[in-house]
């Protein structure tokens, strides 16, 4: 059996996912990234293994991606997470001709043509507003878990207009609704439709066309899936693996990677064994 | 997809490098003699469509600061100076060129590379940048030298053209700065000098054009953005001069050269691209190796046409040497031209100049030239169909440039393109993609 591995170092988090040569997901490993990039790619790849119970020489192929590629020093080439994220979107989604990831620090849209290929892509300049840090930053000036925000932004019934989508200034903008005795719900509602605005309109700028398939870390969230769907006026494809499509789309490359060069060693050791041998 | 080669050093130092770096020395050592010893007076420019064959003619020194602020970001000494600037009220989003300017100016003038005069003249020649405007009256501000502002009328007709009137009134100002320039010179225009120099200017100009034909070849002999940037510092401050030149001569030459014997500037030419907007000068080599390490060399570039447009048939008249002059002002300049004249060079470089892609480096201290890129770029992608990469820095603020950011875009956009055009290829061999 061929095994091969995707390996995506984002700002915040870092993934990992094994395909088998069927392409089934064996093992998906997710941790912190921190402030070892290096360590983070190896320990998520440990981690891997260990879920997949294989050992290391047992994986043909690694790719790495995310900003941290270069950095995926055991692996055997690096791939943006642009082409990533649209191949592991048309493997998880296969209609899919607009993806819209948001990370950590990164917002970006993907417009892929009808042959899988990516056509163009669009991603935030250098500020993390609307990103999963805005979020991040909402949720620590309301004392909340990550997790909670969605569920919680979908019982809004009032939903605040929030003046900012600033990262930075975000909390003080909390903290005025706060003063003014508004719900945390109905605040939630404002950050997260005033994230699906902004991201909306960057991905607009390669042409928004369905299906839309949403990825990456801030996809776990149902009020943000909720708020892209009301602002798109579609449904927005999102699959359990959503958070692990860079990684995946890595692994499928690595898995094509592995299966040629196999391939070409049968085919070469074929012929030297060949009669004329 | 393809593996990402290694990154490429572009070492290539050639004779026109060379010379460039003598005559550029000796410039500098003009301005110095000029700050420290008064020898001459200097006249301060703005390079948009610089009208440096009058100041020629007086033998005054052109003293540029925009050339000034980004040979400060080249040497990695302009954030000092811009962090002085903002010390004093300029503010975070203000031009950085006008921010690092201010700051040494403000000094004892002392920069790596010269001693900057203080101006007898600060001729604003270029008023489609309201703060390039008001930057040249703060330096009138700042010191005793007299300010002309010339008035250009921006190319606001669809045709693109200005009107007779346009020339007229730029011709009636230009008549105006030349009695400016005897007073402050003592002595009277030699009109047979000023036509000498009209006709140095119109040759070289004719070189340079010819300089930017070479980059149709393939391989190109040189990269069009990045190595242009040797040949812009000439074509503004030797202009007009033999020096000047005997500069494109040798340049000519050498391309023609590289040209007979399918030299690049990389070892292998995998993508063509034309490309928009001035350069971040504090990482430009680590800008351009993230191009190169792609195989990836611009063969037109719209920075090159800051000063002067000359590719496409335009020559200074020594018959009509103001008039000429003004409408290398109005007409004969990227900056003073509107969009859809931008468009329409863009184009005929992607066209005539067999580009495969467009890339918009966009200013994040110049939201002024910055602001139509969005729609520039949505015009190429969505109209044209042409892959069109928008990424951004600086042009002098050090603190702007993000290299994993740009990396990561850079690299997205030439990995898709490496895999369209692998798709094409094995599409046209009669295999399955």
């Amino acid at each position: 059996m061929i095994y091969a591995a995707g390996i995506d170092v984002g700002s915040t988090q870092t993934k990992g996912i094994i395909l088998n040569q069927d392409r089934e997901i064996v093992a998906r490993a997710l941790i912190m990234t921190g402030a070892n990039v290096t360590r983070a790619g190896v320990n998520c790849f440990n981690e891997a293994l260990k879920l997949a119970g294989l050992e290391r020489e047992q994986v043909a192929y690694i790719v790495g991606t995310g900003y941290g590629r270069y950095k995926v020093t055991f692996g055997d080439a690096q791939i943006t997470e642009i082409s990533c994220h649209a191949r592991g979107a048309s493997f998880l989604f296969p209609n899919t001709r607009t993806v819209i990831d948001m990370g950590g620090q990164d917002a970006k849209g993907i417009h892929i043509g009808a042959d899988g290929d990516v056509k163009d892509f669009v991603m935030n300049d250098k500020c993390a507003a609307g990103t999963g840090r805005f979020l991040g930053s909402a949720a620590e000036a309301l004392l909340l878990d990550l997790d909670d925000l969605g569920p919680l932004a979908l019982k809004a019934k009032n939903p605040v207009r929030l003046t900012t989508v600033c990262t930075v200034f975000v909390e003080s903008d909390i903290m005025s609704y706060l003063a003014q005795n508004k719900k945390v719900e109905d605040i939630l509602g404002g950050v997260h439709s005033a994230i699906a605005a902004r991201t909306i309109s960057l991905v607009r700028r390669v042409g928004i066309e369905p299906e839309v398939t949403f990825t990456g870390g801030v996809s776990r969230n149902i009020g943000m899936v909720q708020a892209l769907e009301a602002k798109l006026g579609m449904k927005v494809n999102v699959s359990p693996d959503s958070h692990y499509v860079g990684a995946l789309g890595a692994a499928i490359f690595a898995l094509e990677r592995a299966v040629t060069a196999i391939g070409e060693r049968e085919k070469t050791a074929g012929v030297e064994a060949g009669p004329h041998a | 997809m393809a593996k990402p080669a290694e990154a490429v050093k572009t070492s290539y130092q050639g004779q026109m490098h060379l010379l460039q770096k003598d005559m550029m020395g000796r410039y500098f050592e003009r301005v110095t003699r000029c700050a420290e010893q008064g020898e001459g007076k200097a006249v301060y420019m703005l390079i948009s469509g610089n009208p440096v064959e009058l100041v020629q003619a007086f033998d005054l020194v052109p003293v540029y600061p925009e050339i000034d602020a980004l040979q400060l970001a080249v040497k990695k000494a302009a954030l000092p100076f811009i962090q002085k600037a903002e010390e004093i009220g300029y503010s975070m989003d203000n031009c950085a060129y006008v921010k690092a300017d201010v700051g040494m100016f403000l000094g004892d003038r002392k920069t790596p590379f010269a001693t900057i005069p203080l101006p007898s003249l600060i001729l604003c020649n270029y008023v489609g940048c309201n703060v390039y405007l008001q930057w040249f009256e703060h330096l009138a501000e700042y010191c005793d030298g007299e300010l002309y502002n010339l008035d250009i009328p921006f190319l606001r007709d669809p045709s693109g053209k200005p009107t007779k009137a346009d020339v007229d009134y730029v011709v009636r100002q230009l008549e105006e700065v030349i009695e400016v320039l005897e007073r402050l010179s003592g002595k009277k225009l030699d009109w047979a000098k000023l036509k000498r120099i009209v006709a140095l200017s119109s040759e070289t100009g004719e070189l340079w054009s010819k300089i930017k034909a070479l980059t149709k070849n393939v391989p190109t002999p040189y990269d069009a953005y990045f190595d242009s940037v040797t040949m812009m510092a000439p074509l503004y401050c030797l202009r007009g001069t033999e020096d000047g030149l005997k500069f494109f001569q040798t340049a000519l030459k050498e391309m023609e050269e590289k040209v007979q014997m399918g030299a690049g500037p990389l070892p292998e030419e995998r993508f063509r691209f034309v490309i928009e907007g001035p350069p971040p000068w504090p990482y430009l080599r680590t800008f351009r190796d993230l191009f190169s390490k792609w195989g990836a060399v611009a063969v037109a570039s719209t920075y090159s046409t800051v000063g002067g447009l000359w590719e496409f048939g335009f020559k200074h008249d020594p018959n009509r040497p103001l008039e000429s002059i003004a409408e290398h002002m109005l007409e004969w300049n990227v900056t003073n031209r509107n969009f859809l004249q931008r468009y329409q060079q863009i184009r005929r470089y992607l066209e005539e100049w067999s580009a495969d892609a467009l890339v918009i480096h966009s200013v994040k201290s110049c939201r002024l030239f910055s602001a139509g890129q969005g729609d520039m770029r949505e015009y190429f992608t969505k109209e044209l169909n042409v892959p069109t990469l928008l990424i951004e820095s600086d042009i002098e603020d050090p603190r702007y440039f993000s290299e994993a950011q740009l990396k990561n875009r850079i690299d997205a956009f030439f990995e898709s393109l490496e895999h369209q055009k692998l798709v094409r290829q094995t599409k046209a061999a009669g295999g399955k993609a």
